[in-house]
């Protein structure tokens, strides 16, 4: 794995990396280090995301995009919306 | 202000005049009543409302049945999208809500989509629609 130094190491304020700041530990442990926090933030972030969609597996697509609809827009259009059924009697 | 008035309510009548000349101008002929084939389907349980405020075939239908159901929906979708537009929604909005109201409008033995996405058969009571339907 490739460590980008983007800007000059500092320790990384976890327990373990302030742990191992008096020991003079060599830059490429310190990398190997936030490449392991990193992985184990990704691996949080995927478990995260694999909880929601075990609790919505059987959900259709339609009702996902759904959820951006609010209530009140729904409210406003009712009456319209139930003129509009009334006077196209052959396609509702 | 009165002229203003006068005005919009002018453009109304005009929008709702080109509405039904172009509703006409599609049917190619007055509809006032449901295509016996698509009542038919109704009935028999072989065509339900979605929530998304479109028809959907329940199980496999035939080639027959599919072409009327597309053929309602691209009506329903322009239907949709003009009345949208004159209530500043989305399309989607305007169709969801139809939706609500469609599957309340139900008869006894017509299906219809559930929130959970089955499909259901309405019975004498209330449907089961969306907790934002109105």
């Amino acid at each position: 794995m490739t460590c980008l130094r983007l800007t000059d190491f500092h320790p990384a304020a976890t327990s373990s990396a302030m742990l191992a700041d008096g020991t003079k530990e060599g830059r490429s442990g310190q990398c190997a280090r936030r490449a392991r926090a990193m992985m184990m933030g990704v691996a949080a972030t995927m478990m995260t995301a694999g909880c929601i969609s075990v609790n919505a597996p059987d959900k259709p697509i339609v009702i996902e995009l759904n959820i951006n609809i609010k209530q009140e827009v729904i409210y406003r259009l009712a009456e319209d919306a139930s003129n509009t059924i009334e006077s196209n009697p052959d396609i509702f | 202000m009165k002229t203003t008035l006068h005005t919009t309510r002018f453009s109304r009548i005009g929008i709702a005049v080109g509405a039904i000349a172009l509703t006409m101008a599609t049917l190619a002929g007055p509809a006032l009543a449901r295509d016996p084939a698509y009542e038919a389907a109704r009935s028999a349980g072989q065509v339900g409302e979605k929530m998304d405020g479109y028809l959907g075939i329940v199980g496999g239908g035939s080639a027959d049945l599919r072409r009327i159901v597309d053929d309602i929906n691209i009506k329903r979708k322009a239907v949709y999208a003009q009345k949208a537009q004159q209530q500043h929604a989305t399309v989607e909005e305007y169709a969801f809500t139809s939706g609500c109201l469609l599957i309340s409008q139900t008869s006894q033995g017509e299906k219809y989509q559930a929130p959970d996405g089955s499909w259901k058969t309405r019975g004498a009571g209330a449907p089961e629609r969306d907790s934002r339907c109105p």
